[in-house]
């Protein structure tokens, strides 16, 4: 299957003659400009000061409504985005670490041996991956509060628990297609299952890691309502620190709101231009399995 | 081989799984029982029976929730996967631009929920500016705006998806048909399209589920308002939760209800379109 992702260079099999590629590529150039015109707005009034925002969002910023970095200045402050980023960053490198690592080993063993135990493991992981959020938040957050994991550390661990679910089945997907002989001449050769496991499996799994690693990345990143229920107001992730913005009663200072909608967009535009090949093959891929 | 590895259990399955009991497993069954009583943390529940439910039942702004999320999800899922397989279709022609087309068009949905909400209440404020209301002075306006920004969001992850299904599709097929004099409308409906039905039944089911379950788009975009009247029911759950004391078992109840139709909707539309993938 992994194979399979690697035609995409390929010259395609229906081409259309020269008059209709150039008219699909006029269409397709007015449809990106209208797929990127919503993130120019946000940018663009991001240096308009607050008062002209919500009047007149589509005119060019001048002299008279001109606010320089005044709006950036004035987020930061207010959100205290730039720890906000330091705690999402955080939090996201070390759960998709550990999610793809502790799944992989649990999706191996789980595949390989075959008991009346593993196969219904198998199904409960798979069952997790349709229940909505909603139904564990209330619980989960007395879970975490009893055993007193909300801090940045503690909830990367919620994170393992409640992403296992896709990641055991996605990597169970991909152990499924290697042969097993590779493991057995390992055996044979004196390996114990540990280093069978990191020295002959792990390589082998590598690009269904990279889309797990993707797949959950996307997801903590962005995450709003666990990280909101499980940390409370003491460390903000950015999702929370950008809704912060809004206060009570609907009341949001729309200049400082622009200035942080960049800088929350910003980096991950910049990570997805410098890896899109491997984003988007991830997704495909990911999608080939499920 | 099976033999030797069993043993090793606590070093490949123990750990997530002590995760995944703690904090997925616990929560769930407690919140089973917890739907049937009266609580405000989850040491003073009290046995109700099935009288959260009925109140669940009998509240008007669930049933709201529920009404405006079907529209929701009917529309926003019929407009995502028309859109995003013309898309897919359009760009494996081997036009010119492709890859930057494909880059541009994926690129939203990098962006998480709370930013995109607010990304789109501006341009939608904006544009409404003209006509002196904004998205939150009738339903309509915030149902359509759920709509726009969720089809922007997801259509260029479906079509990724479809791409890498009509890429699958041996050239020999495509050859096959043209030589036999079928038209450009024949092969789509009689051969692309058969053939990619398993990216079709993918991209329903995360198009299905993801709408139905939107909550952080609906929270920044609307908050539900006006007079929670652009609610869907994550959102509604949420507020019903933690805004409403003495409500909690409530909550509860609707969440099982809301898990309950998310998994009848998943399986039922799985098994659907899985019967109609072609064996390749």
């Amino acid at each position: 299957m992994a194979g399979k992702t690697e035609k995409q260079e390929e010259p395609q099999m229906m081409e259309v003659s020269k008059g209709t590629g150039m008219l699909m590529t006029v269409v397709f150039s007015v449809l990106a400009v209208i797929f990127i015109f919503p993130i120019v707005l946000v940018f663009m009034n991001s240096f308009k000061s607050k008062l002209y925002i919500s009047d007149r969002p589509f005119a060019l910023p001048d002299s008279e409504t001109f606010a320089g970095l005044g709006n950036y200045v004035d987020g930061v402050a207010k959100t205290g985005l730039l720890k906000a980023a330091g705690y999402s960053i955080f939090i996201t490198v070390f759960s998709v670490a550990l999610i793809v690592l502790f799944t992989a080993m649990t999706a191996w063993w789980l595949t390989r041996v075959k008991s009346r135990i593993s196969t219904i493991l198998y199904y409960i992981f798979v069952f997790a991956m349709i229940v909505p959020f909603q139904m564990v938040m209330f619980t989960l957050s007395k879970v975490t509060d009893t055993l007193n994991l909300g801090n940045p550390v503690g909830i990367i661990f919620v994170y393992i628990g409640f992403g296992a679910g896709l990641s055991v089945f996605m990597f169970a997907g991909f152990v499924k297609a290697i042969p097993v002989s590779l493991e057995e001449a390992a055996m044979i050769d004196g390996c114990t299952p540990i280093q069978t496991f990191f020295r002959i499996v792990l390589p082998v799994l590598k690009p269904t890691a990279i889309t797990v690693a993707i797949l959950n990345a996307m997801w903590i990143w962005n995450d709003y309502l666990l990280p909101l229920l499980v940390l409370g107001s003491d460390y903000q992730t950015i999702p929370i620190a950008v809704q912060y913005l809004r206060g009570g009663y609907g009341s949001v200072d729309m200049g400082a709101m622009m200035g942080m909608l960049v800088l929350a967009i910003l980096p991950i535009i910049i990570f997805y231009l410098g890896c899109q090949k491997y984003i988007i093959k991830g997704v495909a891929a990911g999608a080939v399995k499920g | 081989m099976q033999k030797a590895y069993k043993k090793y259990f606590w070093i490949f399955v123990l750990p997530t799984l002590i995760a995944f009991t703690l904090f997925f497993i616990i929560p769930f069954v407690l919140g089973i029982g917890l739907s049937f009583c009266k609580f405000t943390t989850v040491t003073n529940a009290v046995w109700v029976g099935t009288d959260n439910y009925v109140k669940a039942f009998s509240n008007a702004d669930f049933l709201n929730a529920l009404w405006f999320t079907v529209k929701f999800t009917v529309v926003s899922v019929i407009s995502i996967n028309v859109i995003s397989f013309i898309f897919a279709y359009g760009l494996t022609r081997g036009i010119k631009g492709t890859n930057l087309f494909r880059t541009t068009f994926f690129m939203p949905n990098l962006i998480g929920g709370i930013v995109l909400g607010y990304i789109w209440q501006l341009m939608i404020n904006g544009v409404l500016a003209g006509f002196g209301v904004t998205i939150t002075t009738d339903a309509k306006y915030g149902f359509w705006g759920l709509v726009i920004l969720m089809n922007w969001q997801l259509i260029g992850y479906m079509m990724i998806i479809y791409i890498a299904g009509i890429q699958n599709i041996p050239t020999e097929l495509a050859e096959a048909a043209k030589i036999d004099g079928a038209t450009k409308m024949q092969a789509l409906f009689k051969v692309t399209i058969p053939m990619v039905m398993s990216s079709i039944t993918i991209c329903l089911f995360l198009t299905l589920t993801n709408s139905f379950k939107l909550f952080d788009q609906n929270l920044a975009l609307t908050a539900g308002a006006p007079s929670r009247k652009t609610s869907m029911l994550a959102l509604d759950i949420y507020t019903t939760f933690y805004n409403r004391n003495g409500w909690e078992g409530v909550g509860q109840a609707k969440a099982v209800i809301f898990f309950v139709i998310v998994g009848i909707l998943a399986l039922t539309q799985l098994y659907l379109t899985r019967n109609r993938e072609v064996e390749n």
